[in-house]
């Protein structure tokens, strides 16, 4: 069987890891120990995991988040959620098809009664914001319990392979995502008034004040702060179109999960949905995997995410489809191709402009949601609470550390402790962390063609300078009163020393040197580089690109090296015409060929689009009971019971929003439904305090 | 000057009992307006209720009224084409001490008087009905097979789209404020919204209907308590009858669960001492104190996992029996209420009775269980089994 594991990576280390044995229907597998089952699956080519009880529909990963439940399957008897479950040794697992069984127990096992725990802060998610909060209050001696559901902190921060925007004195700009967690992490070990809980999970705040947390996975306790901090993030928005249930379709954050952290291969060849950072992030991390990248679509007429971003993907040959849509994703039990359409000024797709691409994976990357359900409970409920991160404002990491440092200075002044005055300063900061991106310039490429010439390739305000603190000479320039202002080279053509540092170290990387002076006429080009050395050698020939993506020649490669201060960031040298040199922005690294559409768009078959994936509820039934006059979203669940399956609303609400908007209904008058505990599914058992290893008793 | 709209009968409460009213009334032919100040149809207590249909009472009103309501579950399928999710599974309490055996056999005793299907099942018989019970300390336990479930959201929702077919008018998001009489006969009814003149007005709003009874100077003892329920995964059958605990624990009096026709398991738990008042916010204490008695009477539900839990209300009476009749004082208000946290059970065959108490076609079976609900009886007695 094939193996899909990554063996190789640009930035990731690829640990040594101890393999186990386990069974998938029987059939003798290999997975690494600490993995999740989902990860063994799909690391054995393993995708489809299940089907629907209702419909037979094939089942697989969306979120690899704990969240959606499209990914159960019976392990060791029992259903479980192959994204968080930890595959054993020896484990029998078996697809989930149909209703599970559940096991006979022979015997009532013994039960204790649920620890009740007293505390004064309880943080919900060890994420940037949580951290950050979790630091500030460790750093005056408050006692908190910081809980986060996954098995190591740092949120999302761990699949976050690139190196971060953001101001390089507030919050570790120009560090990788990965590495911002680690270091956040040891900052908060320091502390020994804050107690980690980790794989421990969130269900409920109580109107008692209570909060029910998950312990470790298996024990049910019940903690009661005397003030809440909820920094649980965001959760991806979900998209209504023909096909979108099919195993292939993913959440962005489940791709990078098992590419960054489970470090498998999902895909060979990805059509990413969505222009924001995280489309955009997570198409740049599917090439550094190895993985093609065949498009992308944008509704919009511009990508919403940060332009160097956008650069990058283009640069390396991604074609970008603005003012496009998904119609379908095709196949007949996984995604075999993606047929998309241009729209109009309304998002309508205009007939005639359908076109199909191979694929075998689909990211939908169209946006993010809060996960504020906790907060606005415990306001409810008058549990004193503060909101940090993602979970009270979308933003990028670099706001939420921010967010969180404020708000956890705000939680120890709740406590009545003596914390000054948060400067104003502070504040401005996280506005200006959480902004969007600004105006883009147009840029003349520099006249002079003699000497040294750094040239930055990021014309789009953007909250980003560590640029300016790499030159030794203090060359590059970002207005340090407001870091959305674009850089400026302030030196000439005879100060540079081509240290390199500013190449390896724009996080966007938007910065090559041109140095003129052994041969004015063929200057040598100094490019940012971020793939596998082994990938590019002296004397290869490559495809150089401008910003916008249009290849400008092909050259010939003098080195790829590193330099001492790089972070696995590598310097490939070209030697281009001078026509050319300055407008060089990046290498092209796929090939033109896996980007072209096929011949004829492929027309999706199914019935209808999928809403509620649990229950299988159309987006057609839906909008026929809008238009019969529904308004109240609590009896659009009556009828269809949208909303009323495992994933608790997570992934339909936002769609059946959409759908109000589509027909015309105003936001005022649509009554949410009521939101109900608990956050995930847990077993009576757990509840109960019977607080055995899952299994047992059978 | 504009008239003010006229109807036969204007039923305050789209609920478990208002909506098959709303139904059987339009269909004799009654103008027929339901007002409700929640947005839609059973967003108060209906939705709340986790299903369970059984005859199988302690006194002839609630026996009789059920008995019909089964009949109408179990064959609206076929009358209407809806599906609300009935399945016949039965009934049984369960008994692990001499208290519930001796509880439960005096209660056959009269049931049997009625000719319900039940039978007290021994140690043995019982395992078989339901193997997955505790077996230790299980002494046995009735069965009755003719009982059910059916899904409380569907049923109303049926109702309600059946109702407003055969003519019924429903307004949503509108309060009603006072109940307008002339001369000691009721005239119609004042919301927040409008005027409406009425020859009938019913009084179907559940735990709000001593507000309701008070508009026109009636106490109607109704106070609400709240119980909290949940629902799980899916599962596949392993379950048939709902299950009954009567035992009493520290702060629960019973517990019951059942697999529903979708297996999941349908959970729920009477709280003692009861919890007064309208709150129905979710509460800690809630999932401990359920999960560990139901663990304990059947081991296998360890493993299944809760999906959501909510809180609703019961209108409860002093004595645990619904409240239905005519107001003396007020001529044309008809009370129909203080279910008990019976009134899905009890809705459709109440709301058929219903109309005939207003067409003065009484059958003498419905006078001989009116005295039962009558608003004017000595609350003190209390119910058998709840």
């Amino acid at each position: 069987m094939t193996d899909y594991r990554i063996q190789q990576h640009p930035i990731l280390p690829i640990p040594e890891r101890k393999p186990l044995e386990f069974f998938w229907s029987d059939q003798k597998l290999t997975a690494y120990e600490g993995e999740t089952i989902a990860a063994a699956l799909f690391a054995n080519g393993i995708r489809i995991f299940g089907h629907h009880h209702m419909d037979n529909s094939p089942q697989g990963i969306f979120c690899a988040n704990g969240q959606c439940a499209q990914c159960l399957v019976i392990a060791d008897g029992l259903p479980v959620k192959a994204c968080m479950e930890v595959v054993k040794a020896g484990m029998h697992i078996y697809p989930a098809n149909g209703l599970p069984e559940l096991p006979k127990v022979s015997q009532v096992p013994a039960m204790q009664p649920v620890r009740e725990i007293e505390i004064p802060v309880l943080i919900i998610g060890g994420g940037p914001s949580g951290l950050s909060a979790a630091i500030e209050l460790g750093k005056r001696g408050v006692r908190a319990i910081l809980i986060d559901d996954k098995q190591r902190l740092g949120g999302k921060l761990v699949l976050q392979t690139h190196r971060f925007f953001g101001s390089a004195n507030a919050v570790y700009a120009g560090t990788r995502g990965i590495d911002i967690a680690t270091r956040l992490e040891k900052d908060l070990r320091a502390y020994p008034s804050i107690e980690i809980w980790l794989s421990s999970t969130a269900l409920a705040v109580f109107s008692d004040q209570k909060v029910g947390v998950l312990y470790h996975g298996h024990e049910y306790v019940i903690v009661k702060p005397k003030v809440l901090l909820v920094a649980s993030g965001a959760r991806e928005k979900f998209l209504a179109f023909k096909g979108n249930t099919l195993p292939g379709v993913y959440g962005a954050g489940a791709f990078q999960t098992l590419v960054n952290r489970d470090l498998v291969r999902p895909a060979e060849k990805l059509f990413i949905v969505g222009g924001g950072n995280v489309g955009l992030i997570a198409g740049y991390h599917a090439l550094q995997a190895g993985i093609s990248v065949v498009g992308l679509v944008e509704a919009l007429p511009e990508c919403g995410g940060y332009k160097v971003h956008k650069d990058k993907l283009v640069r390396m040959g991604v074609p970008i489809y603005t003012s496009h849509t998904i119609l379908s994703a095709n196949g007949n039990d996984k995604v075999e191709s993606v047929t998309i359409a241009q729209v109009d000024e309304k998002f309508r797709p205009i007939p005639g402009t359908a076109k199909s691409f191979e694929c075998d994976s689909i990211l939908i990357a169209v946006g993010l949601d809060p996960v504020n359900e906790f907060y606005l409970k415990a306001k409810q409920f008058n549990l004193p609470a503060f909101v940090a991160g993602d979970a009270e404002e979308i933003a990028e990491a670099s706001a939420a550390i921010f967010s969180g440092k404020i708000k956890g200075l705000e939680v120890a002044r709740f406590l009545g402790l003596e914390v000054g005055e948060i400067p104003a300063a502070w504040y401005r900061t996280s506005e200006i962390l959480k902004s969007r991106p600004g105006k883009t310039l147009i840029q003349e490429a520099p006249e002079v063609t003699t000497g040294v010439i750094p040239v930055i390739h990021c014309n789009q305000e953007i909250p980003c300078n560590p640029c300016s603190a790499l030159c030794p000479h203090g060359l590059i320039y970002v207005d340090s009163r407001d870091i959305r202002s674009i850089p400026v080279f302030l030196g000439n053509s005879y100060c540079c020393e081509v240290c390199e540092r500013c190449v390896v170290g724009c996080p966007g990387l938007a910065i090559t040197l041109v140095d003129y002076r052994n041969d004015p006429d063929f200057p040598i080009v100094s490019i940012p580089y971020e793939f596998t050395r082994e990938t590019l050698k002296s004397k290869d020939v490559i495809t150089v690109i401008d910003t916008e993506g249009t290849p400008l020649g092909d050259v010939e490669v003098i080195s790829t090296h590193s330099i001492p201060t790089s972070d696995r960031t590598l310097v490939v040298q070209v030697q281009a015409p001078k026509e050319i040199a300055s407008r060089i922005a990046g290498i092209r690294i796929q090939e033109a060929a896996v980007t072209q559409p096929l011949a004829e768009y492929v027309d999706h078959i199914a019935d209808d689009i999928i809403v509620c994936r649990c229950e299988r509820v159309t987006a057609g039934e839906i909008r026929a009971l809008i238009r019969q006059g529904y308004r109240d979203i609590n009896e659009i669940k009556t009828v269809t019971r949208a909303s009323m399956g495992a994933c608790g609303a997570k992934t339909c609400t936002a769609i059946i929003h959409r759908l109000f908007r589509e027909e015309g209904i105003p936001v005022d008058e649509i009554i949410e439904s009521t939101k109900r505990p608990i956050f995930i599914e847990v077993p009576l058992g757990t509840f109960a305090g019977a607080n055995g290893q899952e299994g047992e008793n059978k | 000057m504009t008239t003010i709209p006229h109807y036969d009968v204007i039923i305050i409460g789209a609920g478990s009992v208002g909506t098959p009213a709303a139904y059987y009334f339009a269909k004799a032919g009654f103008k027929t307006l339901v007002l409700d100040p929640l947005p839609s149809v059973g967003q108060g207590s209906s939705k709340k209720a986790i299903g369970g249909v059984r005859a199988t009472h302690s006194d002839p009103a609630k026996i009789r009224l059920c008995l019909r309501s089964l009949e109408i579950f179990s064959t609206w399928k076929e009358e209407t084409g809806d599906d609300i999710e009935w399945y016949q599974g039965g009934y049984c309490f369960v008994a692990y001490r001499q208290r519930e055996e001796q509880i439960l056999k005096d209660l056959m005793v009269k049931q049997k008087q009625f000719n319900l299907n039940i039978d007290w099942y021994n140690h043995d018989d019982l395992l078989k009905i339901v193997p997955d019970l505790n077996p230790n300390d299980l002494i046995g336990g009735t069965f009755s097979p003719g009982d059910g479930s059916i899904s409380p959201l569907l049923c109303i929702h049926s109702y309600y789209t059946h109702a407003m077919q055969a003519g019924a008018t429903f307004h949503f998001d509108e309060r009603v404020t006072q109940i307008l009489t002339q001369s000691g006969k009721v005239t119609g009814v004042k919301t927040d919204h409008a005027t409406y003149g009425a020859d009938v007005v019913i009084n179907a709003a559940g735990a709000w209907s001593k507000e309701v009874g008070a508009m026109i100077g009636l106490n109607v003892p109704v106070q609400p308590d709240s119980h909290e329920a949940a629902i799980t995964e899916h599962v596949a059958r392993f379950l048939e009858p709902m299950i009954v605990d009567i035992r009493p624990a520290p702060g629960s009096s019973n517990f019951y669960f059942y697999q529903h026709l979708t297996g999941q398991i349908i959970f729920c738990i009477t709280p003692n001492p009861p919890i007064w008042g309208f709150d129905t916010n979710e509460t800690s204490s809630f999932l401990p104190m359920v999960a560990q008695r139901m663990v304990e009477v059947m081991p296998r539900l360890k493993n299944l996992r809760v999906r959501r839990t909510w809180r609703g209300l019961y209108p409860m009476t002093p004595d645990g029996f619904p409240i239905v009749g005519w107001a003396r004082e007020v001529q044309g208000f008809l009370l129909a209420t203080g279910m008990c946290g019976q009134g899905i059970m009890l809705g459709p065959g109440l709301a058929e009775m219903l109309v005939r108490l207003v067409q003065h076609t009484n059958t003498p079976a419905d006078d001989e269980i009116l005295p039962y609900m009558s608003p004017y009886r000595d609350f003190g007695g209390q119910e058998m089994l709840k």
